[in-house]
């Protein structure tokens, strides 16, 4: 069997190339959603981008700016709703994403004349990414990781106890307010790729797998993206030869990996708790 | 002499009821104090005010002159309660203490030589040296309150906050940290606690403010920790029991005496008779108490005597 045989088709390199991006920078702020507690974010910020996507061909404004500013409403509505409401976070996310996307259902069913296909918003459409998508995906990588770069401090400080940061000079609202802003346009630019069904599990599976394996922050970080950006390059050249959709073989490779560490280190703990029992 | 923080009339709560009310309070350079007061007094929102996470509903909380009001913030250096803290974060010693550093950090995400060595030296002076790699949640709980108070420190900061010090740490630990904090106040530094173990506070602390939702009482805890400001504060029957420099304070029991509900009727004994003891020190009653029951115990073990649990006097 020839590996780079998939590699001579254009779509499959743009496929690839997108899958990695996407699969480095969901790695990445995964690593922050998960650590904050909002592994339920990322699902339901995407349904909510899905109203903001339906909303922007209705009123045909741009898709990426249109879905934007919806996304970053409903961030922000989530990030208010938990500060200054007694709701926590998973039924704030819960109320305002799960209303955004019944928008979007509610424009469908009423206006039932699309042009473009919104089976690729929900489901992902990994192969048919367009240069602009690419550009778009690059870009907005780039953005996500000279964000994380430059207020790495900050943000390490920020999700480790934000009360206690806002005590030594940190302006947590603002911190709050820019990831929301960077979470949004990293769903956006993933869900063209990944759809709004998978990109959850995008963000969530590579932090988590990363987090069994290691307790730095710092090495969290590198292996979360790591595995993000192996886990898409594998998943697009598994996915040509059994023949199943991208996205769905991403996410999949990405839990049969969580599942092996999980096992693993498992066994490891067993073996130590062993070892001290027969020390004792 | 200018107080380092000093608030004027402070009045704070949630909608129309008040958390706490009518505070005055000076904090001065160099002084060493602890808010004492039963839960739900205020001691929380009364820190968070004076740390500047919480804005006065009415009053002005002004340091060094300087209002809090607004973007000002005090240079804090605040340790919180350990039970707040995720123990299952992924972060270091050495992480956890530069993080004190925030405000002069620059935007380079490493940390520079000269934040190594400062975070380096600051684990050394508080016995942490070899521990920087270390997962917080792999050190004992001193350890654990000594980084944090590392993370204090390193921020350089004009006051020590530190909300309960002594709970979630045992006896041993508790009295270390205390100890650790006078030293660091004879060293210059002003601190401010809460706690709620009053016998540490007016064995340790040479000022204590009594506070339920306004400041009852305040002053050196053999002033103020009377039955008559502690049975207003706690709203309770309070007992105090004076011996030599020693002070001992209990909730007396509703309607039992301590013969009644305590553990063992030696303790209720040692309690009733209290100032005949000589032999006990500050703080450490219990422990001696313990150690002659067990005393007993082992002689009664040996077929000596028949185990009658009273307490030589």
């Amino acid at each position: 069997m020839n590996w780079l045989e998939p590699f001579q088709f254009e779509f499959f390199r743009n496929g690839t190339l997108v899958a990695v991006l996407v699969g480095g920078m969901c790695g990445l702020i995964g690593v922050y959603i998960v650590l904050r507690g909002m592994s339920y974010i990322g699902h339901g910020l995407s349904h909510a981008i899905f109203g903001g996507a339906v909303v922007s061909f209705v009123m045909q404004w741009n898709f990426y700016l249109g879905a934007g500013i919806w996304g970053f409403i409903a961030a922000l509505l989530i990030n208010q709703t938990v500060r200054r409401t007694k709701i926590n976070a998973d039924a704030a996310i819960g109320v305002i994403t799960t209303a955004s996307f019944a928008v979007g259902v509610a424009l469908i069913s009423r206006y039932r004349r699309f042009t473009r296909s919104f089976d690729a918003a929900l489901f992902g459409n990994i192969l048919g990414v367009t240069a602009q998508d690419v550009a778009v995906v690059a870009i907005v990588a780039m953005v996500v990781t000279i964000f994380i770069f430059f207020m790495y401090k900050q943000l390490l400080f920020t999700t480790f106890d934000a009360e206690v940061a806002r005590v030594y000079g940190v302006r947590t609202e603002w911190i709050d307010t820019l990831f929301a802003l960077v979470l949004a346009a990293a769903l956006i630019a993933s869900m063209q790729i990944l759809g709004v069904t998978l990109i959850a599990a995008a963000l969530v599976i590579p932090a988590i797998t990363a987090r069994l394996l290691t307790d730095s922050f710092n090495r969290m970080i590198l292996l979360s993206v790591g595995l993000g950006m192996v886990s898409g390059f594998l998943g697009m050249v598994i996915s040509y030869y059994i023949d199943v959709a991208s996205g769905a073989t991403i996410v999949m490779l990405q839990a049969a990996l969580f599942g092996l560490v999980l096992a693993i280190t498992s066994i490891q703990k067993q073996a130590e708790r062993r070892l001290i029992h027969t020390h004792v | 002499m200018q107080p380092l923080i000093e608030l004027k009339n402070i009045a704070f709560g949630y909608g129309k009821t008040p958390v706490v009310k009518d505070i005055d309070l000076h904090i001065h350079p160099g002084q060493f104090a602890a808010l004492v007061g039963p839960s739900g007094a205020g001691k929380t929102s009364l820190l968070k005010l004076i740390l500047g996470t919480l804005q006065p509903t009415h009053g002005q909380i002004t340091m060094n002159g300087v209002s809090l009001q607004g973007r000002n913030k005090p240079r804090v250096g605040y340790v919180p309660q350990l039970e707040t803290v995720d123990w299952n974060f992924p972060v270091t010693v050495g992480q956890a203490v530069l993080m004190g550093r925030i405000r002069n950090a620059t935007l380079w995400p490493w940390p520079s030589r000269a934040e190594r060595q400062l975070v380096a030296e600051m684990l050394d002076r508080l016995d942490l040296g070899g521990l920087i790699n270390r997962h917080i949640r792999d050190l004992s709980g001193g350890q654990q309150q000594r980084v944090f108070l590392a993370r204090a420190l390193i921020a350089e900061p004009d006051i020590l906050v530190l909300d309960e010090p002594t709970s979630g740490v045992d006896m041993r630990t508790a009295e270390n940290v205390l100890h650790l904090l006078a030293d660091l106040n004879q060293q210059g530094m002003t601190i401010l606690i809460t706690t709620h173990d009053l016998n540490a506070a007016a064995a340790h602390l040479p000022w204590v403010i009594c506070l339920n939702r306004t400041i009852i009482a305040q002053g050196p805890p053999e002033v103020v920790f009377t039955e008559a400001i502690l049975n207003e504060t706690y709203q309770g029957d309070m007992l105090v029991l004076r011996h030599e420099q020693m002070i001992f304070v209990h909730q007396r029991p509703h309607g039992h005496t301590y013969h009644d509900i305590l553990p063992n009727p030696v303790l209720g004994h040692a309690l009733a008779n209290a100032t005949t003891l000589d032999s006990v020190e500050n703080g450490t009653m219990m422990a001696e108490i313990d150690a002659m029951l067990q005393e007993q115990d082992t002689e009664n073990q040996e077929g000596q005597n028949e185990l009658v649990r009273t307490l030589p006097v």
